[in-house]
């Protein structure tokens, strides 16, 4: 294959992936877009098998049927609630991968064109440092935010004094150090610069909480793609360069909206440390105030008279599960002429639109899930709003209390609603140490349980109260 | 689906595609300025037309996930996940010579972790898009 038409081929695979992403626009034409990205795919990889260069046909095989194994029984076998770690894990794959791709450029070049060992132009090398860098990051980072998010590793930031020098210095290290290799070329220095950026992914991501993981996420996801597009520039691979800077902007704009969802600056999650301390209450209330407390029949009983119905999912359904329990209780509702929907905060879960995921898991028809700006003016019209495993997104403080740490976040305005029923199992405060004074309000009734519990029983309610 | 709105979707998707190739020939031809302008500058350096073909992608990128919507950025992950793993065509040129050395071994790593990467990435993308539907 020519030189031109490989690079055509390369071209049409960058559209493919372009289309791909065009595609999730809409969930109708989505599918179709992932059909386009695994074309693509198809398309790179067959142009690369014919490259003249790519002769050892037996051990690529004999590579892609094992990662493509294990890959397949991964995917297949995954619960839709260990989305996140799954992604978490997929990113770090990358990562590593990005740094051996840096390592066979610098140990082979010949068979990348940009020269031969030991007289790798300074261009070249100054690429490979920051591809390796940034896959070498993207690995232990993700390895890290894939415990946390397991619960392997303890979800609370990990905080200690001069952390952010630590990071700072060892980031100007890192610099230092590419600069050395550019000038030595020296296979001893190019493991030193991946050995540095291995700890600085570890300790880049440790002190960052359980619940910012939505933006680490997104942010491990972009640096995937910056890897990418680093090893797309040492080996001047167009394609590589274009899927990068799609990839790593895409990830950008993820992390961005998730820190707009929590009206914190991008440096104040990186930073980290946010929700350490098990603060107590902000201000003076709490002390003898009372909750109204109630049992699953008593929220059937609510909800069955509703005319409308919002339900507000968090983390705490994907923990317990309930999403398929909670799908059933509101089919049985429907049966009774109440109107439901769902109402998605953009940081709810532990990853950007989880929420979406497992509610489309349990079968719920995503034109009824709406997101906070199309459906936060509605609270008011509507009866009752059930909250199941979320807190801190329904917390009416960030509109009032300009002490509270959340103050300016957005957040839905489940407290208009005529009764507010909360599914949690105590009355502890959410992830930021906020108390929610919405607990103590007249037309809130607490549930206290399990969430998947609490939906079977206000299931079995229903039912008995049904016929 | 009736043949009205399957017509009607048609007529849309055409539309849709007038629209994105007017903006291709505009971008082809700027491209062609471009190519011209560095051909009068004597070749230009390669590492200027890789920088210019990777702006141009964020910028791509930067409008068409702006577009994603909110619902999808599960799958948008996992999806951009899956593509990054186009990595491999690096470890393929890496581990493709005749014989055996150390960055032939690098290579084959890289093409046994990128290939978990996109298979697994895109069954978990498939999987998740299967399952969202709209009301009966």
């Amino acid at each position: 294959m020519s030189e031109s038409v490989s690079a055509v081929a390369y071209l049409v695979a960058s559209v493919c992936f372009i289309m791909a992403l065009r595609g999730l626009s809409s969930p109708t034409s989505a599918r179709m877009g992932n059909i386009y990205a695994i074309t693509g795919m198809v398309i790179a990889v067959i142009t690369t098998l014919a490259l003249p260069g790519v002769v050892s046909f037996g051990t690529i095989i004999i590579g892609v049927l094992i990662g493509g194994a294990i890959g397949t029984v991964i995917a297949r076998r995954i619960e839709m609630t260990a989305l996140p770690q799954l992604v978490a894990a997929f990113h770090s794959l990358v990562g590593l991968a990005a740094v051996f791709v840096a390592a066979a450029a610098f140990y082979a070049p010949e068979a990348y064109g940009i020269g031969v060992s030991g007289e790798i132009p300074g261009g070249s090398l100054v690429e490979m440092s920051i591809g390796v860098a940034i896959g070498a990051i993207t690995f232990t980072g993700s390895i890290i935010a894939f415990g946390k998010l397991q619960g392997i590793i303890t979800g609370k930031p990990m905080v200690f004094t001069g952390q952010h020098l630590l990071n700072l210095v060892l980031g100007i290290v890192l610099v230092l150090l590419v600069v050395w290799f550019v000038a030595a070329q020296s296979a001893f220095i190019f493991w030193l610069i991946v050995l540095l950026a291995l700890l600085l992914g570890v300790l880049i991501i440790v002190p960052i909480g359980g619940a910012d993981m939505p933006v680490v996420i997104s942010m491990l996801n972009s640096y995937s793609g910056w890897a990418a597009a680093g090893i797309g520039f040492t080996l001047a691979n167009p394609l590589l360069i274009v899927v990068g800077a799609l990839v790593g902007s895409s990830g950008a704009i993820l992390s961005y909206i998730m820190c707009k969802g929590m009206n914190r600056s991008f440096f104040n999650v990186i930073l980290g440390g946010f929700g350490g301390e098990a603060a107590g209450p902000s201000s003076d209330i709490q002390g003898d105030r009372t909750v109204k407390q109630g049992a699953a029949d008593d929220a059937a009983f609510i909800m069955g008279q509703a005319d409308s119905v919002i339900i507000i999912p968090g983390y705490g359904m994907a923990v317990a599960q309930a999403q398929h329990a909670l799908r059933e209780m509101v089919d049985l509702l429907k049966a009774r002429d109440v109107k439901v929907r769902y109402a998605i905060h953009p940081v709810a879960g532990r990853m950007p639109g989880h929420m979406n995921v497992l509610l489309a898991e349990a079968s719920v028809p995503y034109d009824e899930v709406l997101e906070l700006d199309e459906i936060n003016r509605d609270f008011a019209m509507t009866d009752v709003a059930f909250v199941i495993g979320a807190n801190d997104i329904t917390n009416p403080a960030a509109k009032t209390d300009k002490a509270s740490p959340i103050y300016g976040m957005p957040v839905l305005n489940v407290e208009e609603a005529g009764t507010v029923l909360f599914v949690k199992r105590s009355l502890a405060s959410g992830y930021a140490g906020v108390d929610n004074e919405l607990f103590y309000r007249d037309n809130t009734m607490m549930l206290f349980g399990d969430a998947k519990k609490m939906c079977e029983g206000i299931v079995k309610a229903l039912e008995v109260g049904g016929h | 689906m009736d043949p009205a709105t399957l017509a009607d979707s048609a007529s849309q998707l055409a539309t849709e595609a007038a629209r994105l190739a007017g903006q291709a020939a505009q971008l082809a031809d700027e491209a062609t300025q471009l190519v011209v302008e560095s051909a009068a500058h004597g070749g230009g350096d390669p590492f200027v037309f890789l920088l210019t073909v990777f702006v141009l992608a964020v910028f791509v990128g930067y409008y068409v996930v702006w577009n994603v919507t909110p619902a999808l950025h599960s799958p948008l992950m996992s999806v951009t996940n899956a593509i990054s793993s186009v990595i491999v065509v690096g470890a393929l040129i890496a581990a493709g010579p005749a014989g055996v050395s150390l960055s032939k071994t690098f290579g084959f790593i890289a093409v046994v972790l990128a290939s978990i990467n996109i298979f697994g990435g895109f069954i978990v993308t498939q999987r998740m898009l299967s399952m969202f539907r709209k009301k009966k």
